[in-house]
C-alpha cells in the first residue's frame, strides 16, 4: 500500500511507455508465471553438475588433499584442486587475494577447497564427501578489535585492510565551544543480502579452447577479466552472458561459481551447471560488514552542531573483496547529511577469519548512517529538542562543504524531505483489543490484545554518493540499431548492463521510445560482446546506461536525418524524427523511415562517461571524490510489546529526491524494497557466528521480513533534476536502505526508553523487565516539536 | 532441484492396509505427508531416505470426524493445517489457533499434525495444544493398532514413542468444553519457528486445566504445577468464576515459566524464553477466564 505523490513532469517526455511513465517490465509477467529463465534454470544437453567442497573450519592449515577416492566414483568426471587452476591462483574485485581453490591455509568457514563434476549433482555431492583434506586447525581471529590491535599473527597486512582518515576543521578547538556533547557506541550485526535466486551458472567449453559462461552477476566485464586471468585465457576466449538474476544487492559482485564451472567445463570438455543450495549460498557470497561505531557530537545549546567525531570499524572478514572501498564510503558519509565545520573520522576495515564481507546495498553508508542517526537522537534528547528539529537545523544544503572538502553540488533538498515527514499526519492509534491480530506485535502468534503495547516514533536522514567515487571513473557503452521489419521501424539495444531486478531493461526501451519514437524496442542479451557497462551497483546503472543509450540514439537519429536530408535535398537541421516518419520544419511528414531505410539498418554505439572524480588524500581525506549525492529520510512508527519484546512496524513514511522519476512504479519499488531491507536489519536480519562459524545459514533462522512485517509506506518522491545526468535522474536504489534502519531504532528507543545500542534489535533487548536497568536511556525528551 | 530422490522409489498406497504393508516391507522408506519437514531435511542433506512412502493418496486419511458421541474429534493424519483452521476452530480452538501460526499459507496447505508429531520437534506448534487437550495419538503397524497418550508421546528432542514400523493414523482431540488459547512468540510476525509457545485449555465439563509449553525444553512440556494451582483456585468456581485475583494470574505465569527447561540458542536465550512463557501464560489465562461463562468483565485485557 503506497501513497505516491509525484510532481508533474513535462509532457514532452511522456511518450507512450517512454521516459517518466510507469512502463511495464518486460520480465514482469514471466517472473510471476514461472517462465523466466534464472541462472539456476540454465540447461544444456549433456551437461554435468559441478559441486564445491568447502572448508568446515574458519582457519586451518591444509596439509594434504587426497582426491583419489572421489575421482574413482562412478559418474564422476573430474575432481579439481588449486593445483589445477591454470592461471592466477588468486582472484578478487580490486585486489587478487582470494584463492580460486584454497592452498596452504583456509581462512574462513566455507572457503572452496575442491570442485567435482559428475553426471548427477547427488553423485558429485557424495564424491565431495570422499575427498580427504588433512587440516591442521588453527585458532581463528574473529574479533575485529583484536585483529586491529596488531597483536595477532597470520592475518594479511597485520589485520588492517585500510585506515581512512578524514580531517575537516579542528575538532579539538571546536570542543571548547560545544555546550552540549554526547557520546555513543553503536554496533551492527552482519546482514546477508538474502537474495532468493542462489548463485548459479552454466559453463560451455568452446571449440577454440575458450569458454562461454551463462551466469547471474552484477558486472559481466569485471567477472570476465578475473575469469580469464585465472584460466590463463585471453579475454576474447572468455565470453560471459548474463543469465536471469534472482536478486543481488551487492552479493553478486564477487565471483562465485564462475571460475569453478569454467575449469570443470574445460577439463571435461562438457558443459557444466552449478547451482548453490540455500545453505551453501550463505557461504557463497559476501555479507554486509558488521560494524562498531563510536560517535561523539558537540553542539551549541541552540542545537547547532559544532563538531562530529566518528570512529568506524568494519570487519571485512577473510579476504579483501571491496572492503577498502566500503570503509571509504562509510567514512565519507559518517557525519551524516549535516553541515558541520569540524569533523574527524577514522575508519578501519579489518581482516579476520570471519566470512568475507563486501558490497551490499548502501555500501558502508548504511552502517555509518545508523551510527550518526542514533547519535543525533541522543543529542536531541540531551538538548531537549525534537529530533526532527535538530536535523532540520543542521541539514546540509547546496554549497555546504562535506567533510572531504567537496562542496555539495546538485540539488540537496533535505529541508523539503524533512518537512514532508514533519507535516505528514501520524498514523492513527490502533485498537488492539478488537482489530486484526496481524496488525499487532507478534502478529498471528496471538500474543497480545493490547497488553504491554507502547507506540514510538523515530526519524532518520541519510545521504550517500551515487556512482563510483574517488577517482574510479567508469564508463557505459550501448549500441542502438534501427531497421525495418514488416514495414515498421524496430530498435534493438545492446548493453552489458546487468538487470538485477532494478528495471534497467525497462528503462532502456523507455529511453529509445522517447528519443527515437520507435515503438518496438528489443533488447539483446547482456554479454561481453559489447564494451563494458560497469556494475549494477552504487545506484549508478540507470544514470550510466541512460547516458549511453541517449548517446547512441542521438547518433542513430543524426544518421537517419542526414540520410533523409540527402534524399529530400533539404538540410538535416530542419528535419525531425518521430519513429515512423521524418518531419520537415513545419512538422509535416515528408518521408517514412521504412521507405528511407529499406533493407538497411542504422547502428551506433556510444560510450558515456560521468564527470571526473579524484581520490581523497590519505592524510586528511580531502578531495572532490563524488559525481552526485542522493538523500532520503524515514519516519518510522512502531508498536512494541514491552513485556515480550515484539515489534510491529506500523508505518514507514519516507521521502526521497530522485532527480527525475524515469519509471515512477520502478522508483516506488526500489524505495519500498530498500525500506523493507532496512526494516529487516533493524528487527530481525542477522547472520550469527560462533567462533567464526555461521550458526544460522538458512531461511529457517536467518529471518527476512514477510508481508505481515511490512507496513504501509506513504512516500513522497521529489524530483529536483540533477544538472549533470541524463534527464536529470539520480540514483534511487540505495538511499532508502540507509535511513530505514535507524528510523526504526529511534522509534523503538522512543517507545521503550531503552538505549538499544545494537542492531538488529532482538526481542530480549526490548523487554523492559529483562534489559531495562543497564539499557535505560540517559534522559527522556519531549515528543512533540 | 535434483536430489537422491531422482532415483529413489516412491511407494504410493491407496488404502490404509496397503500403507501398513508397505511400511513393514520397506523399513527404510520415509513416510511423507505434506513433505514440509522431510523435503527440507532432504534438501539440507540431513536425510537421504532410500524410498518415500507417500501417504497422500491413502483413502480417508485427509478427513476428520466426531467420535465418542461427539465428544472427541478424530483428525486424520493427512488433514492439513488449513483444514484445521477452517473447519475445527470451534471444536478445537487451541489446535486451530496453533495451526494458524504455522508457516505460511502454502505450508499450512500441505503440512499435517501427523507430520508435526512424527518430527516431534520441541518447537512443533501443534504439540502444546495437543498436550493442553490431553490428545491421543492413534498409531498402527501390521502388528497392532494402539493409542499413545500425548504425555507419553514425546520422549526426547525430535524423538517420539512411534515405533519404526508404525504409522500415525489419526489424532484424537477431545472437543472443547470451555475456552482455550494458544500463543506463540517469535521474532517475526508470521512464518516463524516458536521461540516459546503456550497453550491453555479450561475444560469446564471435566473441571480440569490443561497446559502445553513449546520450544522451551528438550520436548514439549506440561506446566503441571500451574494446572494444579489453577484447578485448586477454580475448584468451586467453574460455573461462576467471578474475578480471579491478579496474584493468581501472576503465580500461574510464574509456574508456567518454572515448568520450562529452556536453553540458549540462535532463536533466543533461556532467560527470555522463561520470561516470555510467564507472560504468555498470564495473558492466555486472563483471556480464557474472561471467556468463561459468568466471568467478571474486569478480567478482560490485563497483562
Ligand atoms: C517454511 C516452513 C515453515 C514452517 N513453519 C512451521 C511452524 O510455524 N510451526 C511448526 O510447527 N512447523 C513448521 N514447519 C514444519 C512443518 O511444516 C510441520 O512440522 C508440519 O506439521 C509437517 O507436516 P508434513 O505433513 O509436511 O510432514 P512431512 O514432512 O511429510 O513428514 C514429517 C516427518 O513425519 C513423518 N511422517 C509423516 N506422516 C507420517 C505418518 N502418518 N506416520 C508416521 N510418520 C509420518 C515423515 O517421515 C517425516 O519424518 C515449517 C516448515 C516449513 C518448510
Amino acid at each position: 500500500m503506497t501513497v505516491t505523490d509525484t510532481a508533474t513532469r513535462s509532457s514532452a517526455s511522456a511518450a507512450a511507455d517512454g521516459v517518466g511513465v510507469s512502463a511495464p517490465r518486460p520480465d514482469g509477467v514471466p517472473k510471476v508465471d514461472g517462465s523466466f529463465v534464472y541462472s539456476s534454470d540454465e540447461y544444456h544437453d549433456g551437461s554435468l553438475w559441478g559441486v564445491t567442497l568447502r572448508s568446515p573450519h574458519p582457519r586451518a592449515r591444509i596439509l594434504a588433499i587426497d582426491t583419489s577416492q572421489a575421482a574413482g566414483v562412478d559418474g564422476v568426471r573430474c575432481v579439481l584442486t588449486h593445483e589445477d587452476v591454470p592461471g592466477s591462483k588468486l582472484f578478487g574485485m580490486n585486489t587478487y587475494d582470494q584463492p580460486v581453490l584454497a592452498f596452504d591455509e583456509v581462512r574462513y568457514q566455507g572457503e572452496p577447497v575442491a570442485v567435482v563434476a559428475a553426471t548427477h549433482p547427488e553423485i558429485a555431492r557424495r564424491a565431495c564427501e570422499l575427498i580427504v583434506v588433512d587440516y591442521e586447525e588453527l585458532v581463528p581471529v574473529t574479533n575485529p578489535e583484536i585483529a586491529l590491535s596488531g597483536q595477532v599473527e597470520g592475518l594479511p597486512q597485520g589485520g588492517l585492510v585500510r585506515h581512512v582518515r578524514i580531517r575537516h576543521g579542528d575538532v579539538d578547538e571546536a570542543r571548547a565551544t560545544a555546550e552540549v556533547t554526547v557520546k555513543g557506541r553503536y554496533e551492527m550485526g552482519t546482514q546477508d543480502p538474502a537474495f532468493l535466486g542462489p548463485e548459479s551458472g552454466l559453463a560451455v567449453p568452446l571449440g577454440d579452447g575458450g569458454v562461454e559462461l551463462y551466469v547471474s552477476t552484477q558486472d559481466l566485464h569485471r567477472d570476465q577479466r578475473q575469469v580469464a586471468d585465472c584460466l590463463d585465457l585471453p579475454l576474447d576466449r572468455v565470453r560471459l552472458v548474463l543469465s536471469g538474476v534472482g536478486g543481488a544487492f551487492g552479493g553478486k559482485e564477487d565471483l562465485n561459481v564462475h571460475i569453478h564451472a569454467c575449469m570443470l567445463a574445460l577439463s571435461t570438455g562438457r558443459p557444466v551447471r552449478m547451482v548453490y543450495g540455500r545453505e551453501e549460498s550463505f557461504f557463497g557470497h559476501v555479507h554486509r560488514h558488521p560494524a562498531i561505531a563510536d560517535v561523539e557530537l558537540g553542539a551549541t545549546r541552540s542545537g547547532r552542531l559544532v563538531f562530529t567525531r566518528v570512529r568506524l570499524v568494519l570487519d571485512g572478514g577473510a579476504y579483501t573483496s571491496t572492503s577498502q572501498v566500503v570503509i571509504a564510503n562509510g567514512c565519507y558519509f559518517a557525519a551524516g547529511a549535516y553541515d558541520v565545520d569540524n569533523v574527524e573520522i577514522d575508519g578501519y576495515a579489518t581482516y579476520t577469519n570471519n566470512p568475507p564481507c563486501g558490497a551490499m546495498r548502501g555500501f558502508g553508508a548504511v552502517q555509518s548512517c545508523y551510527a550518526i542517526e542514533s547519535a543525533m537522537d541522543r543529542l536531541a534528547a540531551a538538548l531537549g529538542m525534537h529530533p526532527l528539529e535538530l536535523r532540520m537545523r543542521n541539514a546540509i544544503s547546496e554549497g555546504d562543504l562535506l567533510p572531504t572538502g567537496q562542496p555539495v553540488d546538485g540539488p540537496a533538498p533535505v529541508q523539503e524531505i524533512l518537512s514532508y515527514l514533519r507535516d505528514l499526519p501520524l498514523p492513527a492509534d490502533s485498537d488492539h483489543t478488537t482489530g486484526d491480530m496481524r496488525a499487532r506485535p507478534g502478529g498471528v502468534g496471538n500474543v497480545t490484545r493490547g497488553e504491554g503495547i507502547r507506540r514510538g516514533v523515530g526519524y532518520a536522514l541519510g545521504m550517500k554518493a551515487i556512482g563510483f567515487s574517488g577517482g574510479k571513473d567508469d564508463t557505459c557503452t550501448a549500441r542502438v540499431t534501427v531497421w525495418i521489419r514488416d514495414g515498421e521501424p524496430v530498435a534493438e539495444v545492446h548493453c552489458a548492463a546487468p538487470e538485477i531486478g532494478q528495471g534497467v531493461v525497462t528503462l532502456q526501451a523507455q529511453i529509445v521510445r522517447t528519443e527515437l519514437g520507435v515503438r518496438t524496442v528489443e533488447l539483446r542479451d547482456s554479454d561481453t560482446d559489447i564494451a563494458e557497462s560497469g556494475a549494477s551497483s552504487a545506484s549508478r546503472q540507470s544514470w550510466m546506461t541512460a547516458g549511453a543509450v541517449v548517446g547512441a540514439c542521438a547518433l542513430v537519429r543524426d544518421e537517419i536525418l542526414e540520410r533523409a536530408a540527402a534524399v529530400l535535398g533539404s538540410p538535416a537541421a530542419g528535419l525531425s524524427l518521430d519513429g515512423t516518419e521524418i518531419h520537415d520544419c513545419d512538422g509535416r511528414p515528408v518521408l517514412s523511415v521504412a521507405e528511407l531505410l529499406g533493407p538497411e539498418s542504422v547502428s551506433h554505439a556510444y560510450t558515456y562517461s560521468h564527470r571526473v572524480t579524484e581520490p581523497v588524500d590519505p592524510e586528511r581525506g580531502q578531495g572532490d571524490a563524488h559525481i552526485a549525492f542522493a538523500y532520503a529520510a524515514h519516519r518510522a512508527t512502531v508498536d512494541v510489546d514491552v513485556d515480550l519484546g515484539l515489534v510491529r512496524v506500523v508505518e514507514m513514511a519516507t521521502a526521497q529526491d530522485v532527480g527525475t522519476a524515469m519509471n515512477p512504479l520502478a522508483v516506488e519499488g526500489q524505495i519500498e524494497g530498500g525500506t523493507v531491507q532496512g526494516l529487516g536489519l533493524a528487527v530481525m536480519e542477522e547472520l550469527q557466528f560462533s567462533d567464526g562459524r555461521i550458526v544460522n545459514p538458512s531461511f529457517t533462522d536467518y529471518l527476512i521480513p514477510t508481508m505481515l512485517d511490512v507496513p504501509p509506506m506513504p512516500m513522497k518522491i521529489f524530483e529536483f533534476p540533477h544538472p549533470d545526468s541524463p534527464y536529470g535522474l539520480n540514483g534511487v536504489g540505495e538511499p532508502p536502505n540507509l535511513s530505514s534502519t535507524p528510523a526504526i531504532l529511534n522509534a523503538l528507543r522512543d517507545a521503550t526508553g531503552l538505549e538499544l545500542p545494537r542492531a538488529p534489535v532482538r526481542p530480549s533487548d526490548l523487554v523492559i523487565e529483562l534489559g531495562g536497568r543497564a539499557n535505560r536511556r540517559a534522559s527522556a525528551r519531549p515528543l512533540q516539536a | 532441484m535434483e536430489t537422491s530422490l531422482a532415483s529413489a522409489p516412491m511407494l504410493r498406497p491407496s488404502t490404509w492396509p496397503d500403507a501398513l504393508q508397505s511400511r513393514a516391507e520397506h523399513p527404510d522408506a520415509a513416510p511423507i505427508c505434506g513433505g514440509t519437514d522431510l523435503m527440507v531435511d532432504i534438501n539440507f542433506g540431513r536425510s537421504r531416505p532410500a524410498a518415500l512412502l507417500d501417504l497422500t493418496s491413502v483413502e480417508g486419511l485427509d478427513s476428520w470426524e466426531l467420535i465418542d458421541d461427539g465428544s472427541t474429534v478424530r483428525v486424520g493424519a493427512g488433514v492439513s493445517f488449513t483444514t484445521i483452521v477452517e473447519e475445527l476452530s470451534h471444536l478445537c480452538p487451541a489446535l486451530a489457533q496453533a495451526a494458524r501460526t504455522v508457516g505460511s499459507p502454502q505450508i499450512r496447505n500441505r503440512g499435517t499434525v501427523a507430520g508435526n508429531l512424527a518430527t516431534a520437534s520441541p518447537a512443533g506448534d501443534a504439540h502444546p495444544a495437543l498436550l493442553a487437550c490431553w490428545a491421543q495419538v492413534e498409531v498402527e503397524s501390521l502388528r497392532r493398532p494402539r493409542l499413545i497418550e500425548i504425555d507419553d508421546f514425546f520422549v526426547g528432542p525430535k524423538s517420539s514413542a512411534l515405533a519404526s514400523d508404525e504409522l500415525i493414523r489419526a489424532v484424537r482431540v477431545p472437543a472443547a468444553t470451555g475456552p482455550q488459547q494458544f500463543a506463540k512468540v517469535g521474532p517475526r510476525n508470521a512464518m516463524v519457528i516458536a521461540t516459546a509457545s503456550f497453550a491453555l485449555n479450561l475444560d469446564v465439563a471435566g473441571r480440569r486445566v490443561g497446559t502445553g509449553i513449546g520450544s522451551a525444553g528438550p520436548t514439549p512440556l506440561r506446566a503441571r504445577q500451574a494446572e494444579q494451582m489453577l484447578e485448586e483456585t477454580l475448584i468451586d468456581r467453574w460455573d461462576s468464576p467471578g474475578a480471579v485475583a491478579d496474584d493468581v494470574i501472576r503465580r500461574f505465569g510464574a509456574l508456567a515459566g518454572e515448568a520450562a527447561s529452556p536453553i540458549d540458542d540462535v532463536r533466543g536465550s533461556a532467560e527470555y524464553r522463561r520470561h516470555a512463557l510467564a507472560v504468555l501464560a498470564r495473558r492466555c489465562l486472563s483471556w480464557t477466564l474472561a471467556d468463561l461463562p459468568g466471568a467478571s468483565a474486569r478480567q478482560v485485557a490485563r497483562s
